[in-house]
């Protein structure tokens, strides 16, 4: 029967290699940045044909016997074999597997100490999860929503969660780990291709789950440093309503807040400074400088009236300044907000167009 | 093992009309079937139940499978399909494929492979029944109370922070779990009690090791989730804080608890299917079967191997490096004696007469989908490869291949194996057999296509999707749809037997184990006069009758030795 085994499985190998040949390379696995990505993907093709020839020798004989043994009247007795037990073959399909086994568990325990074992100079950068965005915390203090990271150097993630568990997967780098609220998790990796590439989060944590995605940017060699240099100055530079729009882009307010005025998750941010508001809990206030920066610091307080109350503190993830040029931000799209001078001076013509009450039809009842 | 009693055939025995007819007409009025302590009225009932829990969690999967394939909102709003397949993944576990074989088929078909009147303890039996409808209404309740959105594995603190009916679900699951413990005990007590003189352990049928190794299971488990259950509530209700970290708890340590019980759960849903795969290909192939003590004993190693690899499903959840380690090795040790069973079922098969009937068509789809079942786990035990697809669409497509490529085919197959003795009627070969091309091509297209997804970048429970990946939800949705229409086909069948199907020999496939002893359907005391024992994969002990047209029994010579040696 082993003949028989060789035979089947070579020559449907055979059949079955020309065809796989022709997939490209990025039929199973996605295009490859990282320096662990390489060594993942081998050990996911070893496997690979190792379950293929396995498959093609298990589908191959029950195939084979079904058609050599067909009976094709139930009464047809015609005994081919009466052998119910083989001890050597017993052994054999017993020791084959296990020596598969020890094999690939090898494979993949390298492969995983790799990963495991950030190297001392990475450089580290935090990430905070929450309910639905990421935020990057650089060394310098600066924040991000987006991953930025340099080329060919080691870079440490030191993960935690404000609220419940998140996943953080960049398919290209094939990192992943869990950011679990109470703890810090580590994980690490060194881009090897400048680009950008998906970051997303892959443990279920609620509505947003699937919006919960982001990329990450890998800086070519050596621009790494000047990038974060003028991206931390870049609020400074322009003039406050555009730094706050940008503020609203990068911080994921806008996962819940859209400009369009439609409602979302939370209230749209379009004509909502100056307009009274009704509060969940009873109550209404007008949506002002103070307002805005208390649901900023403290989202729960006074939630509008309509909306669940989910949204998560950016207390210690914007500066004063920020929240200022973000405030700022929203007057000028607010047809309320445009009697300061700063909006009038400052909005760029696009949003002071956004901001004609007759375009703002879609925002009542909010 | 020398053939016991000889004096009378039992087909002719069966012939005598007892109490005026079958377990299914014995008696008439609802109280006579919900108040029955009748194993295979139970067993009858409990298929009813759970494959209408089944049509519930198919409906919710035809529903999300239509919302994926758009990368945006397609049919429902993103909170409306969270508590879909939340729903979708808690009523397929818990009310669906947990209990199916075992509770389902396994009541009905064990006392009767012993020979015996009934179970060990028919009223437990029946409470583990009533136990279990009670919880399934609880669920049910559940959905009308709006459902809940934490997935099926009530990972903390989200489960203990979200709205919804997340207590209730949960009382339910606890609730189901002492249906599911009744059962195991149960069939433990049975099986060491009620084996008929001249059966030891290894004159069993594989099916009967099967579900003993299920039961011991379901006992020794099911606590475990039952207190992690009743933590979770306590934690929701009271904060108690053992997994809340803004209570000083720890969220990881309610995955421990989990998984201690899920991971042997997930060999509750496949040992019973290996377990009816041993009977049919013996059976279809008229063979007996090849290494019965090798299968008998991987199903006792897969039980004990079960125990100890829960901690797989925590890999990247920041469990110390060394547990990672130490259970990726572990976890290998379980597919050892699943690739021992192939290769037996395999052996069987070889040089046997192998006959195409439905339940054997289903074997073989059961062989060919959990092998790929089996050898993606491979992927997943080891730790390089399992970083980047946990969490993914592959565990997605690797779970449905065991689990529904493997325990729902099995359970089909068995259904379709024990339906002329549970019903006395035979159904449409051929339609049957269609019925299976559709499920089988349905299957992979649906799950195939959500490997190659997976590895490229797409992670489960995602509403919202990269339009990269429509190609493949696309192909993955209409493949739900053909296996839904197979699956129906297959009812359709079965009903159609009900019907108008010609009426079923006592031994329609010429099966060696005793319940093909018994009337087809079986008398309300299952069986009438002296049995004949026989080994339960001898073959020769019965032949192809045409006026019959089933199997009728060859009566021995007295005393011949008819063991397997």
């Amino acid at each position: 029967m082993n003949g028989l085994t060789h035979m089947i499985s070579g020559s449907l190998l055979a059949a079955i290699r020309p065809f796989l040949a022709q997939l490209p390379d990025s039929f199973w696995m996605p295009s490859q940045a990282s320096t662990t990505a390489g060594e993942v993907d081998r050990v996911f093709f070893v496997i690979y044909w190792i379950s293929v020839f396995f498959f093609a020798i298990i589908v191959g004989l029950m195939a084979l016997f079904v058609v050599r043994y067909r009976r094709r009247h139930p009464g047809d007795e015609a005994v081919h074999g009466t052998q119910h037990h083989s001890v050597p073959l017993e052994i054999t399909w017993t020791v084959i597997p296990i020596a598969v086994s020890v094999v690939i568990f090898v494979l993949g325990f390298r492969g995983y100490m790799d990963m495991a074992t950030p190297p001392r100079n990475a450089y580290e950068i935090q990430v905070t999860g929450q309910k639905w965005q990421w935020f990057f915390t650089y060394p310098n203090g600066f924040v991000t929503s987006e991953l930025h990271v340099p080329e060919d150097r080691p870079v440490k993630l030191t993960m935690t969660s404000e609220d419940v568990i998140h996943s953080l997967w960049i398919p290209a780098f094939r990192v992943k780990k869990d950011v679990v609220p109470g703890r810090y998790n580590h994980t690490w990796f060194e881009a090897t291709e400048p680009g950008t590439y998906p970051l997303l989060c892959t443990e279920y944590c609620g509505s947003g789950h699937s919006d919960m995605l982001t990329v990450v940017t890998v800086h070519p060699s050596g621009t790494f440093d000047q990038w974060l240099q003028e991206a931390s100055n870049v609020y400074d530079t322009m003039p406050p309503a555009d730094a706050g729009k940008l503020l609203v882009q990068r911080s994921g307010c806008i996962q819940c807040h859209n400009l369009e005025g439609n409602a979302g998750i939370g209230p749209t941010f379009k004509n909502l400074y100056g307009y009274t508001q009704k509060l969940r809990g009873g109550g209404e206030v007008t949506a002002e400088d103070n307002y805005i920066r208390r649901s900023i610091l403290e989202p729960l307080a006074d939630v509008v009236l309509g909306y669940e109350p989910v949204m998560p503190t950016y207390a210690g993830k914007l500066k004063d300044k920020e929240i200022t040029y973000i405030i700022t931000y929203m007057k000028s799209i607010s047809d309320r907000g445009g009697s300061t001078e700063e909006a009038a001076a400052d909005a760029p013509a696009g949003d002071a167009a956004n901001a004609n009450p007759d375009a703002a039809t879609g925002t009542e009842g909010h | 093992m020398s053939t016991g009693a000889t004096t009378t055939a039992p087909h002719v025995a069966g012939h005598v009309d007892h109490h005026g007819g079958n377990y299914l007409n014995c008696e008439s009025g609802w109280k006579s079937w919900l108040f029955t302590l009748d194993h295979k009225r139970i067993g009858v009932m409990y298929l009813g139940t759970i494959l209408f829990a089944f049509l519930l969690g198919g409906i919710f999967a035809l529903l999300v499978r239509t919302e994926l394939l758009t990368p945006q909102q397609t049919i429902m709003t993103a909170d409306e399909y969270n508590r879909m397949f939340t729903l979708h993944g808690a009523i397929m576990t818990f009310l669906f494929i947990i209990p199916g074989i075992p509770a389902a088929l396994g009541n009905f078909v064990l006392p009767l492979m012993l020979g015996a009147k009934d179970v060990a303890l028919p009223r437990l039996n029946l409470a583990s029944y009533h136990i279990y409808v009670i919880g399934s209404l609880m669920a049910v309740t559940s959905i009308l109370l709006g459902g809940v959105d934490t997935g099926w594995t009530f990972y903390t603190p989200y489960s203990t922070t979200t709205n919804g009916a997340v207590i209730l679900v949960t009382m339910s699951v606890f609730v189901l779990g002492f249906s599911s413990i009744f059962t195991g005990i149960n069939f433990i007590v049975t099986v060491h009690r009620m084996r008929p003189a001249g059966m030891g352990w290894f004159q069993m049928p594989l099916m009967l090791w099967a579900l003993y190794a299920t039961a011991l299971i379901q006992v020794l488990a099911t606590p475990v989730l039952a207190i992690t259950l009743l933590l979770l509530i306590a934690e929701r209700a009271l904060g108690i804080g053992i997994f809340d970290p803004a209570l000083g708890g720890d969220p990881v340590l309610f995955q421990h608890f989990f998984w201690f019980y899920s991971h042997p759960a997930v060999y509750i849903m496949i040992l019973p299917a290996m377990g009816i795969i041993s009977e049919l290909v013996a059976v279809y192939s008229r063979k007996p079967i090849f290494g019965y003590k090798a299968i008998a004993y991987s199903s006792i190693a897969i039980a004990v191997f079960s125990f100890l690899v829960w901690g797989h499903h925590m890999f990247v959840s920041g469990q110390s490096e060394l547990a990672v380690v130490i259970f990726s090795a572990l976890t290998f040790s379980v597919s050892i004696p699943s690739a021992v069973k192939v290769f037996n079922w395999l052996s069987t098969m070889y040089r046997g007469q192998i006959r195409l009937e439905t339940p054997m068509v289903y074997a073989l789809i059961f062989i060919f989908l959990f092998g790929i079942g089996g050898l993606t786990g491979l992927f997943l035990a080891t730790l390089a490869t399992d970083v980047h697809l946990h969490d993914t669409y592959f565990v997605v497509a690797h779970f449905h291949y065991t689990m529904m490529g493997g325990t729902m085919i099995a359970f089909l197959a068995g259904i379709f194996h024990w339906w002329p003795k549970m019903f006395g009627r035979m159904f449409s070969r051929k339609w049957g057999n269609i019925s299976a091309a559709l499920v089988f091509v349905g299957f992979n297209l649906t799950f195939f296509s959500q490997f190659i997804m997976g590895a490229n970048g797409m992670p489960r429970r995602y509403f919202n999707y990269p339009p990269e990946f429509q190609i493949y939800h696309e192909a993955s949705t209409i493949g739900s749809y053909i296996l839904a229409i197979g699956l129906f086909v297959a009812a359709g069948v079965l009903i159609q037997s009900l019907l108008a199907g010609r009426q079923a020999p006592t031994n329609p496939w010429g099966a060696a184990t005793l319940e093909w002893q018994a009337l087809s359907p079986p008398i309300q005391h299952n069986f009438d006069g002296p049995l004949l024992l026989t080994n339960p994969y001898d073959f020769t002990s019965n032949r192809w009758d045409e006026a019959e047209q089933g199997f009728v029994p060859v009566i021995p010579v007295a005393d011949k030795e008819t063991q397997t040696s």
